[in-house]
């Protein structure tokens, strides 16, 4: 039996909607059926929280007097882009601060940069901001300095161009010294295997096809409210699949946007790499409608059933040579070893399952109490394979 | 029989003397020198596990106290910030006693701070900074 989204809100609103996460979904079907569960699940909540360097903040200062048209910024020394209007400026989770000797002795600690910029302000720490210009008829000020909180600036808004991977790298070493990556680091003759997704709790893991996330979905980001504004950058869904429609590479990936000022620091944390730079842990989970049977058979994949690439890290990822050198399920992962070449290889995540698992629980409680409504998207991402394998559902 | 992973503290009069072969030679206790080196203010710290008979290990230790040492525990030593660690798990690919381990039910990163050989590898790859290093 068909839902619709307007149907599945009128249940949220009279505290009637049943909501499981991507996880319990798993057991539930195997139980019941896809046909019981469609019918009787309403909503099924998703999560993930991960380093994600294409995310930021774009802020407005307010005023100073006499104003100023800044022409360059530091938050607590770190540079933010200031080529927008007056004070408007955009710090990016991956700058580093002035300062920072970055690999000049190798590998660098990267300890602070606009990751940590943000984190500081959403935890309500003062931040020290200082402006820079060269003085027009309408903007005299050339310099200003002061304290700024998230509080007393006028508009902040985190914008990530680029979240929620659909599926990522399984990152290994096959050279003979240690790497220093963003995916960690790797000892070499493939000492180890770092991966980053939540599998069978990622948000676009469990909506393949992109049929009930697109712009306009109304998100958990950040421990606030935010929305899918666009598809995110790199967002390439022509990848071989499974057969439930899961990506086997990298594929989908999302352009979100929220207001920081809703945000908490629990759910953006500044992380630094050894040896490759300052980023941002965000937290973000999705919900899915259950419109169909579809939607809950392509959500009930577990980890078993969710493949990941594994790629050399020490030539062809720097390299970009697109090899893939063998495939693993996050079943395997998770357990805690993978064969590469016949050799028993560690595994270790750069994810937080149990931050994931939360962020699923969170908007899974926040639509039980009926203080989370969902959205219907107002334009579906981009991707070919759904056209083709719901031509007939009119998608 | 005792075995105990330690932090020796030398002042720096007794940084050039051989005290823990000592150690080895009168009280009969086995070592493993995890960690070693002179700080700036040429104090000496080490890092050992320590094992012998219960009286030979309490004598010894004696020994290095009436030296001027200090000797403390090395779990008080590597802490984890609980707030700050976000249970990423990727400490658990580099820690190479075991000390940090993902518990595979929840995926929870544990912390067995008697399994801590002070390497420090974590406290540099930690992504959020949550581990510390206290000597």
């Amino acid at each position: 039996m068909a839902k619709t989204i307007a149907e599945i809100n009128e249940k949220i609103k009279e505290g009637k909607a049943v909501v499981v996460t991507a996880e319990e979904i798993i057991d539930l079907v195997e139980r019941k059926g896809l046909e019981d569960v469609a019918s009787t699940v309403d909503v099924i909540t998703t999560g993930t929280f991960g380093p994600m360097c294409s995310s930021g903040a774009y802020i407005n200062l307010g005023h100073s007097k006499p104003r100023i048209k800044i022409n360059r910024v530091l938050l607590n020394g770190v540079p933010a882009y200031a080529g927008l209007a007056a004070v408007d400026i955009y710090i990016g989770a991956t700058e580093l601060a002035v300062n920072d000797p970055l690999n000049e002795v190798f590998p660098g600690e990267f300890k602070y940069g606009g990751g940590h910029v943000i984190e500081d302000l959403v935890a309500g720490r003062k931040v020290r901001m200082e402006a820079f210009s060269y003085g027009t008829d309408c903007y005299p000020s050339k310099h200003w300095e002061r304290e700024i909180t998230l509080q007393d600036v006028k508009e902040a808004v985190l914008f990530n161009p680029r979240n929620a991977y659909q599926n990522y790298n399984v990152a290994v070493n096959r050279s003979d010294r240690v790497l220093y990556t963003y995916m960690g680091m790797l000892r070499p003759e493939l000492g180890n295997a770092n991966y980053c997704s939540a599998g069978q709790l990622s948000p676009l893991l469990n909506d393949p096809y992109f049929r009930t996330i697109g712009i306009g979905t109304r998100i958990f980001l950040g421990g606030g409210i935010g929305y899918v504004v666009w598809q995110g950058t790199q967002h390439n869904p022509d990848v071989p699949r499974t057969e439930t429609g899961a990506p086997r590479l990298p594929a989908g990936t999302l352009a979100v946007l929220g207001d920081l000022k809703g945000m908490d620091s629990r759910w953006l944390v500044g992380c630094s790499f050894l040896g490759y730079g300052a980023t941002l842990a965000v937290g973000l989970g999705i919900p899915i409608p259950v419109l169909d049977e579809e939607v809950v058979r392509c959500a009930a994949v577990s980890d078993a059933d969710l493949f990941a690439p594994v790629v050399d890290y020490s030539y062809d990822y720097p390299q970009g040579t697109g090899k893939v050198i063998g495939e693993v399920s996050y079943a395997q992962l998770k357990s805690g070893w993978i064969e590469i070449e016949g050799k028993k290889v560690p595994t270790a995540p750069l994810s937080s399952y149990p931050r994931a698992r939360e962020i699923a629980q969170t908007l899974k409680s926040l639509i039980e109490q009926g203080s989370f409504l969902l959205t219907e998207p107002v334009q579906l991402l981009p991707c070919p394979a759904r056209d083709k394998a719901y031509q007939e559902g009119g998608d | 029989m005792v075995r105990r992973k330690v932090v020796l503290h030398f002042p720096h009069e007794q940084v050039d003397q051989p005290i823990i072969s000592k150690l080895v030679r009168d009280y009969d206790i086995d070592f493993n020198i995890l960690k070693a080196f002179i700080t700036p203010r040429e104090e000496g710290l080490m890092v050992l596990e320590l094992s012998g008979e219960e009286e030979n290990f309490a004598k010894g230790v004696r020994y290095l106290e009436n030296l001027g040492i200090t000797i403390q525990p090395l779990s008080q030593d590597v802490r984890r910030d609980e707030l700050r660690c976000t249970h990423c798990g990727v400490c658990t690919g580099i820690c190479p006693s075991e000390a940090l381990y993902l518990k595979r039910d929840t995926m929870e990163v544990g912390f067995d701070e008697e399994k801590c050989v002070a390497c420090e590898l974590c406290v540099r790859v930690c992504p959020p900074r949550a581990m510390q290093v206290h000597y």
